[in-house]
């Protein structure tokens, strides 16, 4: 098997499994880690793909790049909240909160 | 110079940026100063406005410009503007006031750029520069609990939409090796799975941004939880510009799927329609029934999306400017009663013009524009959506939206009722309107109206495409 097909089987993966993770935990930290999975799985198949089919141009080393420096910034601002959100309710469970009308 | 007009808007922007972050960083001042500073810098923005944008891009192709994306940029800087001017009572009674004007201001270049992207890299960043303040922002009731559940609500969902943006952003890479829109253009072909899947990815990830069913599940909670000028923003600029790119997308990217994103269009606009209507019906809340009421209207906009053609564009824009008009009035009154009183449902609004008659008429014909009655701006928004949908010759659909438009009659003229002919509920006091708040109301209806009786707005829009 060649190794651009193996690394399109783990990026791929990475992003179900982070997507299958989202939709079924209900901590919310658990939710910012299957997030992440997401993204680096969608890095991952943009740097195979530049390595493997396209490496005279770096376009999409430098969209992975950007791709990891954006998830930092996002988890700061989530942090963030969540910590508000425990002060203000003292759960990180998504399940609980549900203070507005369904 | 030719670079200053280029990026007028984004170098506006920035100045707003560094101006109240020094001022913010320098020696303690009184809220009323900070909110002056914030009024005065998003007027030199709409001031900047009124300068041509001339057709150019810069950075090898990441940013472009054009006289019609100017304009659209001009529609987002005055929405601001408007949107601040309501906020006056809630900013005066909330103790970090530069910082709220601080995310606004960055959003807003955030969406700029967006507009402007040339490359999916401008792009991906835009929309997360665009998306991260307001989720801080809908935090911004620090101490009510609902709010912080509506930013955690907001970040969830607008991390999982930029999630599956980037890995659909991944798959156009790696089937046509750029990420530069006209070289992908260039390079899609309607007969590739890989280009339908990554249409798909694509175009949920928009739908997320844009709550068209079925990814709409977050903006019923959002819209209530958060403070009234944050829900405006989301509801009005955030979704003004997104509906603009998507255009840019569906018309410059993916014109070679034409066909498949027909098929997607027509299948969600129904959906959206639909759902949008029925659960806005039995609202009881004002903000979460003004929340349902904008997932029906994008709605409208994309069954004009669905009909392919250039007319489509001019009359999404212009409908953007008029829903700005309309949205702003209505979210202005709720705003303004909520933040001094702090009631929100409609029994509690019940006769609201025995006590505020100028509040209850802007409310009124804020609803009528949405609702699309024909003296009022909303009437030509939504005529010009349905011409331009039934270009494709789909006359089911176009049926369809116009019983919907019946429907929606009926949940807006329901509130009219309850503040105009019901026996008041508990009184809502009578309410003093500052200076700011009286200004925007005016703007506000000036829009709905002038927007609605004078044609050359559509046509000035349908120029310039």
């Amino acid at each position: 098997m060649d190794v651009l097909k193996f690394l399109l089987i783990i990026g791929t993966g990475l992003f179900f499994i982070g997507a299958f993770g989202f939709l079924t935990r209900r901590n919310i930290l658990t939710m910012l880690i299957a997030v992440e999975l997401m993204l680096n799985g969608a890095a991952l198949n943009l740097l195979a793909f530049n390595r493997y089919l396209w490496p005279d141009r770096l376009d999409g080393l430098f969209l992975a790049l950007f791709i990891i420096a954006i998830a930092a910034a996002e988890a700061a601002v989530f942090i963030a909240i969540v910590l508000r959100l425990y002060r203000n309710m003292r759960t990180v469970d998504v399940e609980r909160v549900s203070e507005l009308k369904q | 110079m030719h670079y200053l007009l280029l990026l007028k808007h984004e170098l506006a922007a920035t100045l707003a940026i560094v101006v109240l972050l020094v001022a913010r960083l320098g020696r303690n001042r009184e809220t009323s100063f900070y909110i002056h500073l914030g009024y005065l810098l998003l007027l030199l923005h709409v001031f900047v406005s009124l300068f041509p944008s001339p057709e150019g891009q810069l950075f090898a192709g990441l940013f472009v410009n054009s006289p019609l994306l100017g304009l659209q940029k001009s529609f987002l800087a005055f929405g601001l503007l408007l949107i601040a001017l309501t906020a006056d009572r809630w900013l005066r009674q909330h103790e970090y006031v530069p910082e709220v004007f601080l995310l606004m201001i960055s959003s807003l270049l955030g969406l700029f750029l967006l507009i402007s992207s040339g490359s999916l890299l401008m792009f991906y960043l835009a929309l997360e520069l665009a998306t991260l303040p307001i989720a801080a922002l809908c935090n911004f009731d620090l101490r009510r609990q609902q709010s912080s559940e509506a930013a955690t609500k907001m970040i969830l969902s607008s991390a999982f939409s930029s999630a599956i943006l980037s890995f659909g952003i991944s798959l156009l890479y790696g089937s046509t090796g750029s990420l530069r829109f006209p070289d992908i253009a260039q390079r899609l072909s309607g007969s590739d799975p890989l280009h339908v899947i990554a249409l798909v990815l694509l175009f949920s990830g928009f739908a997320f941004k844009l709550s068209v069913v079925p990814f709409h599940l977050w903006t019923a909670d959002v819209y209530q939880g958060s403070p009234v000028p944050v829900t405006t923003y989301l509801s009005v600029v955030s979704k003004g510009a997104i509906v603009f790119i998507f255009c840019t997308a569906l018309f410059q990217v993916f014109a070679p799927l034409q066909s498949f994103g027909r098929l997607l269009l027509i299948i969600t606009a129904v959906a959206t329609l639909l759902i949008g209507n029925l659960f806005a019906l039995r609202q009881e809340n004002l903000k979460r029934f003004l929340a349902f009421s904008s997932i029906a209207q994008v709605g409208f906009i994309l069954v004009a999306l669905s009909g392919g053609t250039k007319e489509a564009v001019s009359a999404a824009v212009y409908f953007v400017l008029v829903y700005l008009f309309s949205n702003v009035g209505a979210f202005a009154v709720v705003g303004i009663v909520s933040a001094a009183t702090g009631k929100e449902t409609i029994t509690e609004l019940r006769g609201l013009y025995h006590s505020n008659r100028l509040l209850s008429w802007v409310l009124a014909l804020s609803l009528f524009s949405l609702a699309g009655i024909p003296p009022t701006a909303g009437f030509f928004g939504k005529f010009f959506l349905l011409m331009a949908g039934a270009h494709s010759s789909q006359y089911a659909l176009i049926a369809f939206a116009a019983l919907n438009m019946v429907v929606a009659l009926f949940y807006y003229l329901r509130v009219v009722r309850a503040i105009f002919l019901e026996p008041p509920f508990e009184g809502v006091q009578s309410l003093n309107l500052s200076t700011a708040e009286r200004l925007a109301l005016a703007l506000s209806v000036a829009g709905i109206l002038i927007s609605g009786i004078y044609s050359g707005a559509y046509e000035a829009i349908a120029a310039l495409i």
